[in-house]
């Protein structure tokens, strides 16, 4: 099957900046896929890659087989939302989603009917008339949505789009999204510094480093298996465990992660690993409390159910937890 | 911090001063009132109040015979200023004005868009320069200096020799009315000098609307299949046009009321400035004057309100 977006050692290097560096990766046809770093991580220039908006230094890109490099972004059958949502101020919502259509010289009443179904679509029927400054930040982000579904495009490009909302509303919009991609089947290529928003919306996750893949699988594989320390820490707050700390329970590897819902307080089963250690720092966050363990220099988080008792600061404790969710890693 | 305070309040600061920074922090309303007070009453009274006085003389007439202005009511100076004669240099200097403010708006565009997308940290210093230094200089000298570029001696009828074009300037300078003996006899000399000193009016406020409008529009533009072409005309004029009319309002009413360049470059016939100066002065004629001076007042309402009624500043 050919991949709705492939990267061949793509480049994009800005002087001596190498914002993307020799990245491969293959975005396939009808998926969620979602790039995940933090900022200057390259993930937004490889979306500004996939929409025309830069061209790569080298490499080759290719969008549902066909090449893309030196292919203006309005020959792209790929449409944008904007990460501050690129609504036009002096065009109305209806003018503003039906602006695709209307470029492409498709009639007054056809593109008038299709950013009317678009706008139910997003569940802002009736908006029409109105003009962006009058709407909500929410509101802003469903129209960006609709302007770009309106032209049917072969993948949809999301720049950080929930960035901007206020956390329910974020929530809501992350199923709203997923829900929208499943019943359209496109293809859809998020960019996001939000580890949570990734794993909940991803069918895959592209994880970004100084401008390089560190780690591409499913959110599953991501979460429990990072191959690096940097995903390992990017991706929840994983516990690293050094070489010594490996050694120590009878692993050999340069490094390993253990996440913090994996460790319990107390004594070990005979078939669980356990290391003993000092309380150090608790804090209450909810569903979990989060507990700091010095373990002899290493410092481990434990993510300490609400309803089981925190021990107190000072307070000597045994920690255990399962060989299969250590994960050994590359130490770097 | 070392400073430590001895009290949660500190004590009320002595003198005049201090009471006043009390009495006008309580009474903002105070200080809005003071600070504009005086522009409004200069701008309400000496300059708005004289301005609406010479208009009111408008509605007076000479008395042909004495030569005395004669303070009755009457529309005759207004039949005056529709004569035929007079009609005529309204249309001239109105036809000057809108050529004028369209060739600068077109040369202007690409200078503006150039340095509000562009031009960034020395370039933008030097584009400021570049558009601002022409106004440091002196405006008498800049168009005698014109009047020699343009002149049959000059470089422009030089550089068109050495081109072997002079048989264009030739058949330009032939035409009927914008040509002339040479270009700095011809309307078409006042032209280019008009556009020459008026440009920085226009490339400004065009500069300011285009810095204004956020580079992701235009990308939202092309993203969703708006050619070059196609975002130019639908996403950047129309944010732009507010700046293009403001641009525009100073080259229109700026050669409107000029009358220098046309006494200076151009045929002998008169603008609108050099009828006023004309009237107000060696004629003696402050109705016919005042009445000419209604002239840009009128065209620049009726402009703007045609402006608005397009849309002009509905992306304001």
């Amino acid at each position: 099957m050919t991949a709705a977006v492939l990267f061949e050692n793509v480049s994009r290097h800005f002087g001596a900046v190498k914002a993307v560096d020799a990245v491969d990766l293959a975005v396939t046809e009808g998926e969620f896929f979602a790039m995940l770093g933090p900022s200057g991580s390259g993930k937004t220039t490889c979306l500004r890659l996939m929409a025309g908006f830069e061209q790569p230094t080298g490499g080759h890109i290719e969008i549902f087989g066909e090449t893309a490099e030196g292919v203006p972004p309005y020959r792209r059958s790929v449409n944008t939302v904007f990460q501050d949502y690129a609504l036009f101020p002096h065009l109305s919502i209806l003018d503003n989603v039906a602006y695709g259509l209307m470029v492409k010289g498709v009639g007054r009443e056809e593109r008038r009917k299709a950013a009317e179904d678009a706008l139910s679509m997003v569940k802002l029927p009736g908006y029409g008339q109105r003009r962006p400054g009058q709407l909500s930040g929410g509101q802003r982000q469903r129209v960006a949505l609709a302007r770009a579904l309106v032209n049917k495009p072969k993948v949809l490009l999301l720049d950080e789009p929930l960035g901007a909302l206020d956390l329910k509303l974020r929530e809501q919009m992350q199923e709203e999204l997923k829900t929208l991609q499943k019943s359209l089947g496109i293809t859809f290529v998020f960019v996001t510094h939000d580890q949570g928003e990734a794993l909940s919306m991803a069918d895959r996750i592209a994880v970004f480093n100084d401008g390089k893949i560190q780690q591409l699988g499913t959110p599953e594989d991501i979460y429990k298996r990072p191959q690096t320390r940097f995903v390992a820490d990017f991706v929840g707050s994983s516990n690293v465990l050094s070489s010594a700390t490996c050694a120590q329970l009878g692993i050999t590897a340069g490094a390993a992660s253990l996440r913090p819902e994996a460790v319990t307080i107390g004594a070990a089963g005979a078939d669980r690993m356990s290391l003993s250690g000092t309380v150090i720092a608790r804090s209450f966050l909810g569903a979990v409390n989060r507990v700091s363990v010095d373990c002899a220099g290493e410092k481990i988080i434990v993510a300490n159910p609400a309803s089981l008792a925190v021990p107190e600061i000072g307070a000597t404790v045994t920690l255990s937890f399962e060989r299969g969710d250590v994960h050994a890693m590359e130490a770097a | 911090m070392t400073f430590t305070a001895e009290t949660s309040i500190l004590p009320k600061r002595a003198g005049l001063l201090g009471r006043l920074s009390d009495f006008l922090w309580k009474h903002p309303s105070v200080l809005l009132a003071i600070l504009l007070g005086p522009p409004l009453l200069w701008l309400g009274i000496i300059y708005v109040g004289s301005l609406l006085a010479l208009l009111l003389q408008s509605f007076f007439a000479i008395d042909d015979f004495s030569g005395l202005i004669n303070y009755e009511f009457t529309f005759a100076t207004y039949r005056q200023l529709l004569s035929d004669a007079n009609f005529d240099i309204i249309v001239r200097t109105v036809t000057m004005a809108a050529v004028v403010t369209l060739f600068s708006a077109i040369i202007a565009f690409p200078i503006a868009y150039y340095a509000a997308r562009y031009a960034k940290g020395k370039w933008k210093a030097i584009f400021y320069l570049g558009i601002m230094l022409p106004l440091w200089s002196s405006y008498l000298v800049k168009i005698y200096a014109w009047k020699l570029i343009l002149s049959k001696e000059g470089i422009f009828t030089w550089v068109f020799e050495k081109l072997h074009l002079i048989w264009l300037l030739d058949a330009w300078l032939a035409l009927p009315v914008i040509g002339g003996n040479s270009l700095s006899v011809s309307y078409t000399g006042t032209f280019i000098v008009f556009v020459y000193v008026w440009m920085p009016f226009m490339i400004l406020p065009i500069q300011a609307a285009l810095e204004r409008v956020p580079g992701n529009l235009i990308e939202a533009s092309s993203d969703l299949g708006g050619t070059p072409a196609q975002t130019f005309r639908h996403v950047l004029f129309p944010l732009a046009l507010p700046g293009i009319v403001a641009g525009s309002i100073f080259t229109f009413s700026l050669t409107l009321g000029d009358y220098i360049i046309p006494q200076i470059i151009g045929s002998s016939r008169l603008f609108i400035g050099q009828a006023v100066y004309a009237q107000q002065g060696t004629a003696g004629n402050i109705p016919l004057a005042a009445a000419f001076t209604v002239v840009p007042i009128v065209i620049m309402g009726v402009y703007l309100w045609a402006a608005k009624r397009m849309g002009a500043f509905d992306a304001l």
